[in-house]
């Protein structure tokens, strides 16, 4: 016998699933989960409610992801899904899982360091090459081609890369 | 003109967030004008990147705004339906591009007073205003940095980056002075947590300024009359041909949408 519990969390899941599903815009190897991006779905009723939070102030990403969602979710046979954007708290590069990290490392983008501490935005950077691992980097622009990287190049392997900035 | 002014109801939080909003703003826009102009591809992008981050901080500060005031407006009416004399941004934001220095001059008075500000305004006791804070101290940590570099760059570069540096800082000094006023209603906001006293962060401001000016071989003024008037609508002339350009699109067809 099905549970009216169980079959709530059996739609939460597949409506998390479905959210899940979609990727960065910009970075299509990562999910908004593997972000950090997706914070909450709510279900009421058939009603879904996804809660995702803006990385960068000015990400233009953001109203494109929020649009997919909804596409995701009716795609799944939610009505009216509605995104919400929360605040707080802030987003940080710290929420971004284990995959999501490896996942930019393969694409060739370096991911960002585990701390977004001050230190971290400020201190001497260490950021190893996506592509050869040498840790002979150098900063070429501190604002690469959106919001959230930087410009490195490899002085071992001469190949320029994307930095995911901490924040 | 098609569209009328909305008016808003200013309270306290109100003139507050939109006095944050507009600076955040007015100096993105100014940035966006470097677009496809800046002297190489790294700048451009750098420019055009601190803009979209100064207008992402503006666009969750008049939500906050028009949600606090509580009537019908959104961040997009704030924005296109207020005229020069209703915007409440610094006149240092206003001032125009001039030449690569002055814009740099200019970006970094603000961000290493945007810096010291956001760290501050963490603690707030308003948690929407302490999750803006926490997200714009960091990219205006990124801003402060370039904008360093590049006056160190530029101080302590030829004789001629060295005289257009220190003339713009010349020229820009008398509008530092407003970013550190306070009004009796930002008082009570101060008084209750809900914001920092920005008075109270000058003399680490200055700490910046020195450290910096003195590496760039730089002089920071002796003067100190500061001019004021943008906080409560009485700008310089250049305020109404940006918002000229900035409002066209909704002022010509209201209610345009993407």
């Amino acid at each position: 016998m099905v549970t009216v519990l169980d079959r709530d969390s059996e739609l939460r899941r597949r409506a998390w699933d479905a959210a899940a599903s979609v990727v960065d815009p910009e970075i299509p190897v990562l999910s908004i989960a593997d972000l950090g991006v997706l914070r909450d779905v709510v279900l009421d009723g058939d009603h879904v409610e996804v809660a995702i939070t803006p990385t960068y102030s000015g990400c233009p990403a953001m109203n494109m992801i929020a649009l997919e969602i909804e596409i995701a979710l009716e795609r799944a046979g939610f009505r009216h899904p509605k995104v919400r954007t929360v605040l707080s708290p802030a987003w940080t590069t710290d929420w971004m899982s284990e995959a999501g990290r490896e996942k930019l490392r393969a694409y060739g983008i370096a991911p960002p360091q585990a701390s977004s501490s001050r230190r971290a935005l400020f201190g001497e950077q260490a950021v190893a090459c996506p592509q050869c691992g040498s840790d002979k980097t150098e900063l070429l622009s501190e604002f690469g081609s959106t919001s959230c990287k930087a410009l490195w190049r490899c002085k071992t392997c001469r190949e320029p890369f994307d930095y995911f900035k901490c924040h | 003109m098609a569209v009328a002014n909305i008016q808003v109801s200013e309270t306290p939080l109100v003139l507050y967030a939109l006095r944050r909003a507009d600076d955040a703003l007015i100096l993105g826009h100014r940035l966006s004008e470097w677009c496809g102009h800046a002297p190489m591809l790294e700048e451009d992008m750098a420019l055009s990147n601190i803009a979209l981050d100064l207008i992402g901080q503006a666009r969750e500060l008049y939500t906050f705004a028009a949600q606090a005031e509580g009537k019908d407006n959104d961040e997009d009416k704030l924005a296109y339906l207020r005229d020069v004399r209703q915007y409440r941004n610094l006149l240092l934001v206003e001032q125009p591009n001039g030449d690569f220095a002055q814009t740099l001059v200019r970006q970094f008075f603000y961000s290493a007073f945007a810096d010291l500000y956001w760290r501050a305004m963490m603690n707030s006791r308003d948690a929407t205003l302490a999750a803006i804070a926490a997200k714009s101290e960091k990219e205006s940590a990124y801003h402060l940095r370039h904008a360093s570099e590049w006056i160190i760059r530029l101080g302590d570069g030829t004789d001629e980056s060295h005289v257009r540096a220190q003339a713009a800082i010349d020229r820009l000094w008398a509008f530092t002075g407003e970013m550190f006023a306070v009004d009796d209603g930002e008082r009570a906001l101060i008084h209750a947590g809900i914001v920092v006293d920005p008075g109270a962060l000058r003399g680490r401001w200055l700490t910046t300024l020195s450290d910096i000016t003195r590496e760039a071989t730089l002089t920071l003024p002796q003067n100190d009359w500061m001019q004021q008037g943008g906080r409560s609508g009485r700008h310089s002339e250049h305020l109404g041909h940006l918002l000229s350009e900035l409002q066209s699109m909704q002022r010509t067809f209201p209610g345009l949408t993407w």
